[in-house]
């Protein structure tokens, strides 16, 4: 179980950074795909998301060095 | 702590007492959710529906994600100066918040300082719900012998549910007893809920200006073991965080998606989605949460005796396997091609004519009853030109009408069952939560490490899965098909609560139960 929780903090660590590489790529194609009166709008929405979520993604990557650096291991 | 410490008439009083201000607090919190197409209306300058609707939605998650910070403020407030005082000031501003946007005029009134200051209120009020939650569990907790954790602080699990069905029977108590014109207008019954908020606030504070400071909290005090700076101690400390971090990842994350999805999404897809009228819709939420209300303190007990771990996922999984056919039973069994397959009875029909423009409008609205008893109005919006004198012009034929739906009896009585079914997944997952997150952190710092996780997993997550589900099946809106796939949005929380699931299962500590905690 051990190796299982190191084994699936790498996919934690890589899990954060394609999180918000694909809200970033959402937020552009959004933006692009937005008719011309509704470009602020849809802006202000994926802004927030964003920002909301680009902290917990990190938290996600720390999370994930955790499980790696066995910080999670139980003695079984 | 010994259970013969505390005596059963002393948790009786703790738990009502902090259970009535949470429960208030909730209830206010809700109230706006679920006005939000009049607020919406009321509140922001006339554009589209659907714009409308994202602007309430956008303003209903900036409440959400707030809530963290509150978490933030109000956590170090509570494990510096104590747990009473601070979930008295949050119950003041909760109140106080929810009691001011019901006195707010609307924007044709005062233009945009309307929007401005809902908003402002609506911030406090997450603010303060931010401050309130952990306070209120962790109160319960530090009176609570080890053993029955789980069970006592199941009560608190049961008020935001419990705030819910308030909120859902207020709203149509005063509709049905004023009249659909007259809740909806500028200062209409709508309002209602809000001043109500004033009068149960006030009797709140004045039961918990009866209680007293937390025995553990007390102690740790007078052997100056608290924290000195709890935000430095709970996040900067390696042992903490990454406690925070797997409370968050593997367990809250999945409860908030599961807990909004089966109460406030199922709610919004019956009425907007599979458009069934207003009080089905709300009656049906109703008695299946008064029916399974009971089930949060029958898990949090229980998991006092088989431990919390696989409960709290066990709902988890639940919801990620049967959302999908759950909502697809949903629109199959109201799916208007098939009613209109039976044999069908007219049942009314009104004409309206009215001037639009230099043309006009033909509203037509029809009611129907199937061979099976379900009804439905279906009104089409027709557009004709007058302006050729004699020569009247059909130019535009709606082919898009509106439709209201009434379902049959054994129709409704099943939509009662698979809500019910929902409501019991969150029971699962939110039931033995309060206890489990407790169990986590030392008393010193457990105000703010446990509020934020709770905050971030039921305010980001799951207060967002309304605004994202609804962002998400817009986009799924194409040429083909042109109202977009009405499921897409189930993806968001199926999504995060499997994430959730495989983090909890494999990293949460198993079956620990009955703990003393410090």
């Amino acid at each position: 179980m051990n190796t299982l929780k190191k084994l699936l903090g790498v996919i934690w660590m890589i899990l954060s950074p394609i999180t918000v590489a694909f809200l970033v790529y959402e937020t552009v194609i959004k933006y692009q795909e937005a008719l011309p009166h509704a470009k602020a709008n849809t802006l202000l929405q994926w802004s927030i998301i964003l920002l909301i979520f680009i902290p917990i993604a990190i938290g996600l990557f720390i999370f994930g060095k955790y499980a790696f650096e066995n910080e999670f291991n139980t003695e079984d | 702590m010994s259970s013969s410490t505390i005596k059963t008439s002393n948790i009786k009083f703790v738990i009502t007492s902090s259970s009535i201000g949470t429960l208030i607090e909730w209830y206010d919190f809700y109230i706006f959710g679920m006005l939000a197409g009049i607020i919406s209306k009321q509140f922001f300058p006339e554009d589209s529906g659907t714009a409308a609707l994202l602007s309430t939605l956008a303003l209903f998650a900036a409440g959400f994600i707030v809530r963290p910070f509150g978490a933030l403020v109000f956590g170090r407030l509570g494990d510096l100066v104590g747990r009473k005082y601070t979930f008295l000031l949050t119950l003041v501003l909760m109140g106080g918040s929810t009691f001011c946007i019901g006195l707010v005029p609307s924007f044709s009134s005062i233009g945009w300082a309307a929007p401005i200051l809902v908003l402002i209120l609506r911030l406090i009020q997450g603010l303060a719900l931010g401050g309130e939650y952990g306070g209120a569990a962790t109160y319960i907790a530090e009176h609570s012998p080890a053993n029955q954790r789980g069970f006592y602080t199941s009560f608190i699990q049961t008020t935001a549910t419990i705030g819910l069905f308030v909120a859902l029977g207020v709203i149509l108590l005063v509709r049905n007893w004023q009249g659909i014109e007259a809740f909806n207008e500028p200062w209409g019954g709508w309002r209602y809920p809000f001043w109500a908020s004033l009068l149960l606030v006030i009797v709140s504070i004045f039961i918990r200006l009866k209680m007293h400071e937390s025995p553990m909290f007390t102690k740790a005090k007078s052997t100056g073991n608290i924290a000195k700076n709890p935000l430095k101690e709970s996040f900067s400390n390696k042992a903490n965080f990454k406690m925070v971090l797997l409370a968050l990842f593997g367990a809250v994350m999945g409860q908030g998606v599961i807990w909004y999805t089966s109460q406030f999404y199922a709610q919004s897809f019956l009425e907007n989605v599979v458009k069934l009228n207003f009080d089905q819709c709300r009656t049906i939420m109703l008695w299946a949460i008064l029916g399974a209300t009971p089930f949060f303190i029958f898990f949090g007990w229980l998991s006092d005796k088989i431990g919390r771990k696989w409960i709290m996922l066990g709902g988890m999984l639940f919801g990620i396997l049967c959302y999908l056919p759950i909502f697809k039973t949903f629109l199959k069994d109201t799916d208007i091609k098939e009613w209109q397959k039976q044999d069908q009875t007219l049942l009314s029909t009104k004409t309206v004519i009215k001037k639009y423009q230099a043309d006009s409008l033909i509203i037509s609205t029809k009611q129907y009853q199937t061979a099976q008893k379900h009804s439905y109005f279906i009104t089409t919006t027709d557009t004709v030109l007058y302006s050729l004198g004699a020569k009247i012009a059909l130019v535009k034929k709606d082919t898009n009408p509106v439709l209201l739906k009434t379902i049959n009896k054994s129709t409704y009585i099943k939509f009662i069952g698979l809500i019910f079914v929902m409501i019991l997944f969150v029971t699962m997952a939110y039931g033995p939560i309060a206890a489990f997150l407790v169990e986590l952190f030392p008393t010193k710092i457990r105000y703010t490490s446990m509020s934020l996780p709770y905050h971030i997993g039921n305010g980001v997550f799951g207060g967002l899965v309304p605004f994202l589900s609804t962002l998400i099946v817009e986009y799924s809106k194409s040429s083909s098909p042109p109202n977009g796939n009405p499921i897409a949005g189930l993806y968001y929380p199926i999504i995060v609560a499997s994430i959730c699931f495989v983090i909890g299962a494999i990293y949460l500590p198993s079956n620990k139960k009955n703990e003393s905690i410090d």
